[in-house]
């Protein structure tokens, strides 16, 4: 190898050094790099997009409703007209299994909502106070979650009277207890955090630090919980309206439609068939999800 | 130790109490009373109904008398069923669920357990995949279609199995299969994760290193940590057989608890929803205080103060 003068070139001042390191990845992109890898998340996630987008589009399409009858036309099998078949009084059945995604859905986001507002800052003020407040804050949250949370939904339905805005209400007043206990949990470990002091001494008072620090840093936990609590509130919901004590009659939630379904099993299983399949791939797309977002917001316990 | 104890039973005793209270006065809330919505009945004759279940004391009376009665373990007459209380609907219907319910847990134990150690043994292998799909599915599939899919396939196809009422063992399989199917699925994930934890520690390289055949590291020192977990587990998952039970014994017709607690929702009885409720309460809630008490003996790395913390 000969090396001359002409092997060696000055280098400019401020000129870029070859990008030896990989590009800076921040944590977000991170995890959506392991959930992309994660096929069973992705096909959760994708199956969940597609269930959203077939429940606020699909019935638009079709000029049914869920509520019209074809008296000449009940309890058909699944056909080219009725894609999921027609029940006893002649609605078609894939009209209403769609609306049922409507409702369940809609219960989904209620319930990750409430989590989010109630669970996150009840959970916030009670970590990041700590004291006093924190023992009577919880010490209330532990009485409440010794209740088996399903009692007390049926509870309160049986006084609101079944329908859509009463499950809300009940599932609003017991469905924030979880995402309070993780919240807090995270917060008492965040908030012995350099950060954390570095932003005190500058003078950020306990709401700043609170919201803009510590809620904002354990966004990891809130969203596995959130995405688990979104099934478990789907479920609350089919499980009501299974025993009458969910939607009234002629809407249809999917455990309407099951229940429904159930009755003439015998000889039109295609009726239960349905409706079934839509509750439980819902769930089962939100449960992958929930599983590879944890496995990629919480590297520690990766596999 | 003692304190911690003491502590904790006094804590269950307040959310007993908590919830007896809530349950109490929700029932009260309800507008109008139980006899309202009866048709012709003369004011007269309402009047003297509502005497007879002093329903006319003012509420604070009512209560009173309610705790004074619980403690003597009496829930007071059901508003619909003349001369039955509430006592001999538990006492009648109650045997039912429990055997149901142990069936169950049976189940849900003695499959989950065995899956979840497997899957954590064969981690990332076909086996693990394949439990944990399983497992997953079990956890996202509603009881109440479990149980019609196992309706159609064993008593509607193939005739194997009764697809309803309560008469003998064969009547058991069903209901319990589909009773235990979550349960199942949770406690095969939980003995997993726990089990790879438990997997990974030096104390499990050092038995290895001994020369220990696998089975005894496997039962003794593998197993036996990572069950600790799953223990915890009792109380929600109790609870979780309880509540399943209600549709369940709807399903399958079954004269249990569950199935009389819907319908006295149904029927609007409010003394049998409100001793039902505060029967199951008792019974979780002394699960879990069971749970909590055993757990430090079990497994002595915790400290007291520690646990408490939550």
């Amino acid at each position: 190898m000969q090396l001359n003068s002409d092997s060696f070139q000055p280098l400019q001042q401020n000129s870029p050094i070859a990008s030896i390191a990989l590009a800076n990845t921040t944590y977000r992109q991170d995890a959506w790099r392991r959930l992309k890898k994660n096929k069973l998340a992705m096909l959760g996630l994708y199956t969940v997009l597609f269930i959203i987008v077939v429940a606020v589009v699909g019935p638009w399409l079709s000029g049914l409703s869920y509520s019209d009858q074809d008296l000449n036309e009940t309890n058909r099998p699944p056909s080219a007209d009725h894609w999921f078949g027609t029940d006893n009084l002649g609605r078609d059945l894939f009209i209403r299994v769609l609306y049922g995604a409507r409702i369940s859905l809609s219960i989904g986001i209620v319930a990750s909502f409430i989590n989010l507002t109630i669970g996150v800052i009840y959970g916030g003020i009670a970590g990041s106070f700590g004291g006093r407040v924190d023992r009577i804050m919880m010490n209330i949250v532990d009485i409440l979650y010794g209740i088996p949370v399903l009692l007390y939904v049926i509870l309160l339905m049986v006084i609101l009277m079944p329908g859509l805005t009463n499950i809300f209400i009940a599932l609003g007043i017991s469905y924030w207890l979880g995402m309070a206990r993780i919240v807090r949990g995270q917060i008492l470990s965040l908030k012995e955090q350099e950060y954390v002091l570095a932003a005190r001494t500058i003078g950020a008072n306990k709401w700043r630090i609170l919201f803009y620090h510590l809620i904002p840093n354990s966004l990891g936990p809130i969203i596995i919980t959130m995405t688990l609590a979104i099934p478990e509130a789907i479920f609350t919901e089919a499980f009501l309206s299974f025993i009458g004590l969910g939607v009234a009659a002629p809407m249809a939630s999917w455990g309407v439609l099951a229940s429904e379904g159930v009755a003439s099993l015998r000889s039109y299983p295609f009726q239960l068939f349905f409706p079934a399949m839509a509750i439980s791939i819902t769930m089962l797309a939100f449960n992958f999800l929930g599983d590879g977002l944890r496995d990629a917001l919480d590297p520690r316990v990766r596999r | 130790m003692l304190r911690y104890m003491l502590n904790r039973t006094l804590n269950s005793l307040f959310v007993l109490l908590a919830i007896i209270t809530i349950t109490f006065l929700l029932m009260h809330a309800i507008p109008g009373g139980p006899f309202t919505g009866e048709k012709n009945i003369p004011a007269a004759v309402l009047k003297n109904i509502e005497e007879r279940y002093r329903l006319n004391d003012p509420l604070w009376k009512q209560y009173g008398d309610y705790l004074a009665n619980l403690i003597r373990f009496d829930l007071g007459p059901s508003f619909k069923y003349e001369g039955r209380t509430v006592n001999d609907i538990i006492r009648e219907s109650f045997p039912v669920s429990f055997q149901l319910g142990m069936v169950s847990i049976g189940l849900a134990t003695l499959l989950g357990i065995p899956a979840g150690a497997l899957a954590a043994l064969r981690q990332n292998r076909w086996q693990d995949y394949s439990t944990m799909f399983l497992a997953t599915l079990g956890v996202s599939v509603p009881s109440f279609v479990l149980a019609t899919l196992l309706i159609y396939i064993f008593a509607v196809k193939l005739g194997l199995l009764p697809a309803a009422m309560w008469d003998g063992a064969e009547y058991v399989i069903l209901p319990a299969l589909s009773l235990a199917g979550h349960p199942m699925a949770f406690i095969a994930r939980l003995t997993r994760s726990s089990m790879l934890e438990v997997l990974a520690q030096d104390y499990i390289k050092t038995a290895r290193a001994k020369g220990l055949p696998p089975i005894t590291i496997l039962f003794r020192h593998a197993l036996k940590n990572a069950l600790l977990p799953v223990v915890t587990y009792i109380g929600p998952m109790s609870a979780a057989i309880l509540t399943g039970s209600f549709v369940i014994e709807t399903i399958f017709a079954i004269p249990g608890l569950g199935r009389h607690f819907v319908t006295s929702i149904y029927n609007r009885d409010y003394t049998v929803i409100l001793g039902i409720t505060i029967f199951y309460s008792v019974l979780i809630i002394g699960l879990n205080l069971v749970v909590d008490l055993i757990y430090p003996l079990l497994n002595p790395r915790i400290k007291m103060n520690e646990n408490q913390e939550g």
